[in-house]
């Protein structure tokens, strides 16, 4: 922490140099003298290792916008060129791509780590929020790099985003039009994004410098979130948090190097090796892994609320998802800050982590999926057998005098003894009234799994009935199905609910377990059953 | 890994649904096996040669590979890239297409690659002819892109009943079952036409504007030998397609299993530092 550095020069270059510029003495207490509660577990590794993979982005960036062409018709054709004759293209490509997707996982992972163990809470709020900024600024890399190879995902995927824009009450089509640089997803886009694409990391970069300072002024939190208060609580971050990030990031690495040397192909879409093509929609768009949870929230609005329609509510849902995370330490009422003493708490937050991967695989299915179906599709059959027909024609003047028309013709159909009619109608000013009376009714009920079975049930059954009668009233009745859609409407409300309600309720009705009183009391009282 | 879980699902559904498939998909691929597929497999470069010249022979007639240049096929890693090997017979230094398993050589640089300039020169290639300045056609050099079918895409449309036949390069990349999805379609004609289309399960929406291009067995003579049976080509060309979309799979497969090899080495070294210094710290 500030004010009490151990830092002392030792020869007369350093003595010179700290007098000047004291950056060896920053560096030695920021990563060296800084004392790390002596009790932080593997889930505080991953800072490391997102340290790690912004780097790798930058220089593997660095190297391949070197050789990529931002032009609609040469970018895909470049990337295929780094791919093939660039010397180690492959690798560096590989390792952007990858590296990506390696980024939001250690970042998710951060991320829960954060709220698990109350790590927004007071002093923290400002490295939390500036850690939120991060992330969005990282979506916003990674969106504007999907787009750059310029195949089919990339080209609808842009699209789509920037669509969501136009969704933005008012100002929408202005934005909208602004971003892509006119009406539609063009050469002047793909440059813009390029440039964008090339300048957010540098911006992340310097975000990060601020959330490592704040880390640094507020110290780290650690498993039980009592802040350290003597020296027996803490060790200094060298070697002993250095050691264990190390070994954690070299571990990190395998899993990297897995995707990047045997599977580099995995986590992304096979539709993006076609090139873009404005006049074909894919089957389906979607983003890559990592935003497919906000894209769930995004479309499990399909409906309107009120004056909303569907479309602004889910955009502004999705943009509530990622923004409620800005406002969470002021969401948590509770005293206590990790999680290993809230007893209930810590199970709504094990929901809360399935459902964020629940709704992970919503975005990628296909919405109107049918999870479950309870019931099946029925149809009613009513007709009357070996009846007497009688029909009388329509003929009105005009379509808006149709109904009235039928309605009397029925009406005179039933009064002359029909127990049942049907109009046939034939334009829209001619129709043919049916009735048909005496006879025996009829009635049959079918049921089917789908409703093309169903369908192909019906059409078997009036092939049976046949001449029998002159016409076969159907009633159908769909079951309640159980889509995508309506699942991922639970698990949004889930994750609104966990953030909005529950957090600041269990907070002020929750018994919190008996808190140790020092880090050190922690670590050397009896084992802990939870991590 | 993700698509695999994603696939699985769906199959899972599609099972509780009660329906095989989705009108509008195709079928899955066939269960086919190539040796590359396996993490550490590598590409039968016979079957690439082979599925090489049934690309040139029938392929080509309709679909560009405009990623690749005739130089690809001798660079390392390629079908034809030939090496300097020494002859344990007469001691004297020989060139030779490919490297027989664990034997050293020197890479041949595919300009003196004699076979790559063969191959290059079968094909007639647009080129300005700089005396007159006129459009005339040349024989292709290896440095030249793999020739274009059609001038462009009108033309391609044009005689094709209006389909547009899709690059090759990237075409195994391009499709979610890979090199089996490219095998299922070439074996997957039921012989049946609506139209001017041919009906193929494996193809999405069942309707496909290519005709059988492996029509009948014996399309072309191997000058392996092999019996050119219709599975055989479809076979070859596959792998042939698989390499073309990942000519570096190889290379890139060698270079991961070193890099592991050491990130597990460093991982033990470095957990036993971590362990050397927190002895002694309760935590």
């Amino acid at each position: 922490m500030s004010g009490s550095s151990t830092y002392e020069p030792k020869s007369g270059f350093t003595r010179w140099l700290d007098k000047r510029l004291p950056i060896i003495r920053l560096t030695h207490d920021s990563f060296v003298a800084f004392p790390t509660p002596r009790n932080i577990n593997y889930w505080w590794t991953f800072g490391a290792m997102l340290s790690l993979c912004l780097g790798v982005q930058i220089v593997t960036g660095i190297v391949l916008a070197m050789h990529y062409q931002p032009n609609i018709h040469d970018a895909f054709a470049s990337v295929q060129r780094i791919q093939r004759d660039v010397p180690f293209g492959w690798l560096i490509q590989n390792l952007h791509a990858v590296g990506a997707s390696m980024f939001f996982l250690a970042v998710y992972v951060h991320m829960f780590r954060g709220i698990y163990y109350g790590s927004y809470k007071a002093p923290r709020e400002v490295l939390w929020i500036l850690g939120c900024l991060i992330y969005v600024l990282m979506v916003a890399t990674a969106f504007l790099g999907y787009t750059l190879p310029w195949g089919q995902m990339s080209f609808w995927g842009a699209t789509v985003i920037t669509n969501i824009l136009g969704a933005i009450p008012f100002v929408g089509e202005s934005i909208q039009v602004w971003i892509r640089g006119g009406g539609a997803i063009d050469q002047p886009t793909l440059n813009r994004f390029f440039s964008l694409h090339y300048l957010l990391p540098f911006v992340i970069a310097g975000v990060v410098v601020l959330h490592v300072w704040a880390l640094h002024e507020a110290g780290q939190n650690n498993p039980t979130g009592v802040e350290p208060k003597t020296k027996d609580d803490t060790v200094p971050f060298t070697p002993y948090a250095t050691m264990k990030d190390l070994f954690a990031t070299s571990l990190f690495l395998i899993l990297f190097a897995t995707f990047v040397f045997f599977m580099p192909q995995a986590l992304g879409h096979s539709d993006n090796f076609i090139p873009a093509n404005p006049v074909q929609t894919p089957s389906e768009i979607v983003p890559e892994w990592y935003l497919l949870p906000f894209y769930a929230i995004l479309r499990a609005f399909d409906f309107n609320i009120g004056p909303i329609d569907s479309k602004t509510a889910g955009v502004f849902a999705m943009f509530a998802s990622i923004g409620v995370l800005f406002i969470l330490p002021w969401l948590d009422t509770s005293r206590v800050r990790s999680m290993r003493y809230r007893p209930a708490a810590r199970w709504w937050f094990m929901i809360f982590v399935a459902v964020a991967l629940a709704l992970g695989w919503c975005g990628g299915q296909n919405p109107s999926t049918v999870l479950a179906q309870p019931g099946s599709f029925r149809a009613t059959l009513n007709w009357i057998a070996n009846g007497q027909t009688s029909q009388q024609r329509i003929q009105v003047a005009s379509p808006a005098a149709f109904q009235a028309a039928s309605d009397a013709a029925e009406a005179q159909l039933r009064a002359q003894g029909a127990t049942m009619t049907s109009v046939v109608r034939e334009s829209g000013t001619t129709a043919l009234a049916l009735g048909v009376s005496r006879g025996s009714p009829e009635t049959r009920v079918i049921t089917a799994a789908t409703s093309d079975d169903l369908e192909a049930e019906i059409t078997a059954a009036k092939a049976q009935i046949g001449g029998s009668s002159p016409f076969v009233a159907i009633k159908r009745e769909a079951p309640f199905q159980f889509t995508v859609t309506r699942f991922a409407q639970l698990l949004t409300a889930y994750y609104f609910f966990f953030f909005i309600v529950l957090l600041p309720l269990l907070g002020l009705r929750e018994k919190p377990n008996r808190v140790p009183d020092t880090i050190a009391k922690s670590v050397l009282g009896q084992t802990q059953g939870a991590s | 890994m993700l698509r695999r879980i994603a696939i699985a699902a769906a199959v899972a559904a599609v099972a509780l649904g009660g329906s095989a498939y989705a009108a509008n998909e195709g079928r899955p691929p066939k269960d086919v096996h190539f040796s590359f597929q396996s993490p550490l497999g590598s590409y039968d470069m016979a079957a690439v040669q082979r599925g090489f010249q049934v690309y040139a022979q029938v392929c080509s007639t309709c679909h560009s590979m405009e990623h690749l240049s005739y130089r690809n096929l001798g660079e390392p890693g390629g079908p034809f890239a030939e090496y300097s090997v020494r002859n344990h017979q007469t001691g004297e230094m020989e060139n030779r297409v490919g490297l027989p398993a664990g034997e050293h050589g020197e890479y041949v640089d595919v300009v003196n690659n004699p076979y790559v300039r063969a191959i290059a020169a079968g094909f007639q290639v647009p080129d300005i002819d700089q005396t007159t300045g006129e459009v005339t056609q040349r024989p292709a050099r290896p440095s030249d892109h793999f020739r274009n079918p059609f001038a462009n895409e009108y033309a391609a449309r044009a005689a094709n009943n209006g389909a547009l036949p899709p690059d090759l390069s990237v075409i195994t990349l391009a499709r979610a079952g890979g090199a089996a999805y490219v095998f299922s379609i070439l074996t997957g004609y039921t012989g049946e036409m609506r139209g001017t289309q041919y009906v193929n399960d494996y193809f999405p929406g069942r309707l496909i504007s290519m005709p059988p291009p492996l029509a009948s067995d014996g399309l072309v003579t191997y000058s392996d030998g092999t019996t050119a049976t219709r599975d055989q080509m479809a076979r070859d060309v596959a792998q042939y397609l698989q390499w073309a979309a990942d000519p570096h799979m190889e290379a890139r497969k060698t270079m991961g299993v070193q890099v592991i090899i050491f990130l597990l080495v460093l991982s033990a070294l470095l957990y036993l530092a971590y362990k050397a210094v927190w002895r002694g710290q309760s935590h």
